[in-house]
């Protein structure tokens, strides 16, 4: 009977977990009380960006830990349409208390929602798209990129704090409870934002999945594999990292602005170098060259963590710290790696090794 | 006039500083290609150590002695980081060569066990680190600078560290057993040298380094569990900036960094310079993509 199963096209039935999944997320409401659905609606936002790391990580072989920078922009652009709403035509609070008496020239587009939406994909793409052209152009790669993106945390957060009067310093920007006149702490409204996070996180996972099956996603992991001999064939590896990279980078952009729906504040340290590197953790655990397992390991550990650094704070940040240790060493390709590396062991126990076990040598 | 030597002194100051930090990463990321994360919590270890010393000073030897503790911390420091960098490096470094991704992700694991360990052990809070008394005070030049001697001290430390690394590793024969293993490992294997050994050992001085330079930062200011983390970046662009594999490159781009740092900071503002010194090292790096002093290669990856 399973043999049957197993024999017909593993295609229909992945489209059938998938649509079994999806419904499940859009039916939570019906299920989950109010702050476990607000909860579980910030980890659907984490693992919009989840996705986007996947798609520049785990297929291009890219690693950025600057996406807290990316998620941050966002979380701000869409943080400072809400607090001007919230003032209401006067100056936000911060501003009057740091001694600024009109409104900086780059806060008053904000006052548009659709300026805003667009900001808050367009600015961490555009900002990738930048940082990338002038890396992966003259082939910083690998750990040099890595690097820098991590000084790009560093100098972003550190700006964000030094300016205080246009952003709020170390605080954020908080203190807003009105998206187009509705509250957006009543459970109504918490709900509709659920849902449109569903909507999102689905969108994106088919923006992705689309990306990594064409023909561009082929060269991007033809790019992880060897990046000289893409650029020997002819094709200008450039190009695709920047793309992949801004693509990612603009997830994350989006990912920011619904936290910050859900959440209702960002600050710095929600940009840092931590929350970067935890970010490349959920890809890392749910297994990176996967969509799903990303988007999984985001969900997955960031539950983990609700459940256990409230009871036991010291203790996760040793967990964290050998997760980290267990996954690269032993899971090199995450939780969704562990299916594979089983069954390659038990066809391997059957006395018949699969044609993935046949490894050439590099060049 | 004397402003401009001042913030000279303090640029040199800042880049004493980074490259001290920036050497030991100079060794385990420039010869080794190991990203390692856990550097700053080695450099943490270092501080601490520094602090265990001070206290078994105040608490066994007589009030005489204490000035001296400094003088037995120093290799106190490098002795316990340089453990516990062979430690790391037999646990799991050694399973990560040829994987620099992962080493940055499993150190940084490793980093933050360590964080939290010196957490428990020493309590959350910063602790300071009184320094000898002959470090106190300052030598005066032209009429009213002062430049602090312990600032001095720092320069003279790294100067004495840089030197016995050069000779180490370019007049040495552990260091040209070294030099061997990470230009050609199999060639070096071939001809009798012991690679596992070469490279815990290594390892183990990049980290031993790390904890002296934790060391000398105790006479900075106070010392936390998370002291590591403020200067780990920066000395990576240290590093990136300086180009791997050669020191006189890791001592131009710790140069580079510290004083554009001072400078810009003097010019603008803290936060603004930063973001300045930044963008001169992307800038930079369009130039020369491989650093200041790049390590000539015909290999492709």
């Amino acid at each position: 009977m399973l043999h049957k199963l197993l024999r017909l096209p593993q295609g229909k039935w992945m489209l059938a977990l998938y649509a079994v999944a999806a419904i499940a997320l859009f039916c939570a409401p019906l299920y989950l009380s109010d702050f476990r659905l607000n909860l579980l609606a910030k980890f659907l936002a984490y693992a919009i960006v989840a996705l986007g790391l996947d798609l520049i990580w785990g297929y291009t072989g890219i690693l950025s830990l600057g996406h807290g920078v990316f998620f941050g922009l966002g979380g701000y652009a869409m943080a400072m349409y809400l607090k001007l709403t919230a003032s209401g035509g006067r100056l936000p609070d911060f501003m009057e208390w740091s001694g600024l008496t009109a409104l900086p020239w780059f806060w008053k587009p904000f006052n548009s929602f659709a300026f805003t939406v667009l900001a808050g994909i367009l600015v961490p793409a555009l900002l990738a798209l930048i940082l990338g052209y002038f890396t992966f152009r003259n082939r910083i790669k690998g750990v040099y990129f890595t690097i820098l993106t991590q000084a790009l945390v560093i100098i972003t957060t550190t700006l964000f704090i030094g300016q205080q009067a246009y952003t709020g310093g170390t605080n954020g920007v908080t203190g807003y409870t009105k998206l187009f006149g509705y509250s957006i702490a009543s459970p109504g409204t918490k709900t509709v934002l659920y849902l449109v996070t569903v909507a999102f996180l689905i969108a994106a996972f088919v923006l992705c999945r689309v990306l990594v099956k064409s023909r561009f996603g082929k060269v991007l992991r033809a790019i992880n594999d060897g990046e000289n001999r893409v650029r020997f064939i002819g094709y200008n590896p450039a190009t695709y990292q920047m793309i992949a990279f801004s693509v990612s980078a603009g997830l994350a952009g989006l990912a920011g602005m619904l936290f910050v729906l859900h959440v209702g504040i960002i600050s710095p340290s929600m940009m840092g170098i931590v929350p970067s590197i935890e970010m490349v953790l959920w890809v890392a655990i749910g297994g990176r060259g996967t969509l799903v397992g990303a988007a999984l390991g985001a969900i997955l550990l960031n539950s983990a963590k609700s459940v256990f650094s409230e009871t036991y704070p010291d203790a996760w940040l040793f967990f964290m710290g050998a997760l980290f240790v267990i996954v690269v060493v032993f899971l090199p390709k995450g939780a969704a790696g562990l299916f594979t590396q089983l069954k390659w062991f038990k066809r391997k126990e059957a006395g018949h090794e699969g044609a993935d076990s046949v490894r050439y040598p590099a060049v | 006039m004397d402003v401009l030597i001042l913030q000279l002194f303090n640029g040199i100051s800042v880049s004493s500083i980074l490259l001290l930090i920036a050497l030991g990463l100079a060794i385990t990321f420039g010869l080794m290609k190991v990203i390692n994360m856990a550097h700053g919590e080695l450099i943490m270890i270092g501080a601490y150590a520094a602090y265990m010393m001070q206290n078994l000073f105040q608490s066994y030897m007589p009030e005489s002695a204490f000035n001296w503790y400094f003088v037995v911390a120093i290799p106190f420091s490098f002795a316990i980081a340089f453990v516990i960098g062979l430690l790391l490096e037999t646990v799991l470094i050694r399973f990560l060569y040829g994987r620099p991704l992962d080493s940055l992700l499993a150190t940084w694991g490793v980093g933050l066990m360590l964080q939290q360990l010196a957490r428990t052990i020493f309590g959350a809070p910063n602790v300071g680190v009184t320094s000898p008394t002959w470090l106190d005070g300052g030598m005066t030049i032209l009429g009213d600078v002062v430049l602090p001697y312990k600032r001095l001290f720092i320069i003279a430390l790294v100067a004495v560290v840089l030197a016995a690394m050069y000779l180490y590793i370019n007049r040495s024969h552990a260091g040209r057993r070294m030099r061997a293993v990470m230009q050609n490992r199999e060639m070096a294997a071939c001809l009798g040298i012991s690679t596992r050994r070469v490279d815990a050992v290594t390892f183990a001085i990049g980290s031993g380094i790390a904890g002296i330079a934790g060391c000398a930062l105790t006479l900075i200011g106070p010392i936390g569990p998370s002291l590591g983390t403020y200067y780990i970046v920066d000395a990576f662009m240290v590093v990136v900036l300086g180009g791997v594999g050669k020191l006189v490159g890791t001592v131009f781009g710790a140069l580079g960094i510290g004083l554009s740092n001072t400078l810009f900071e003097y010019w603008t503002t803290a936060s603004l310079g930063k973001v300045l010194v930044f963008l001169c090292i992307v800038a930079f790096l369009q130039w020369k993509p491989s650093g200041l002093i790049a390590m000539r290669t015909r290999s492709l990856d």
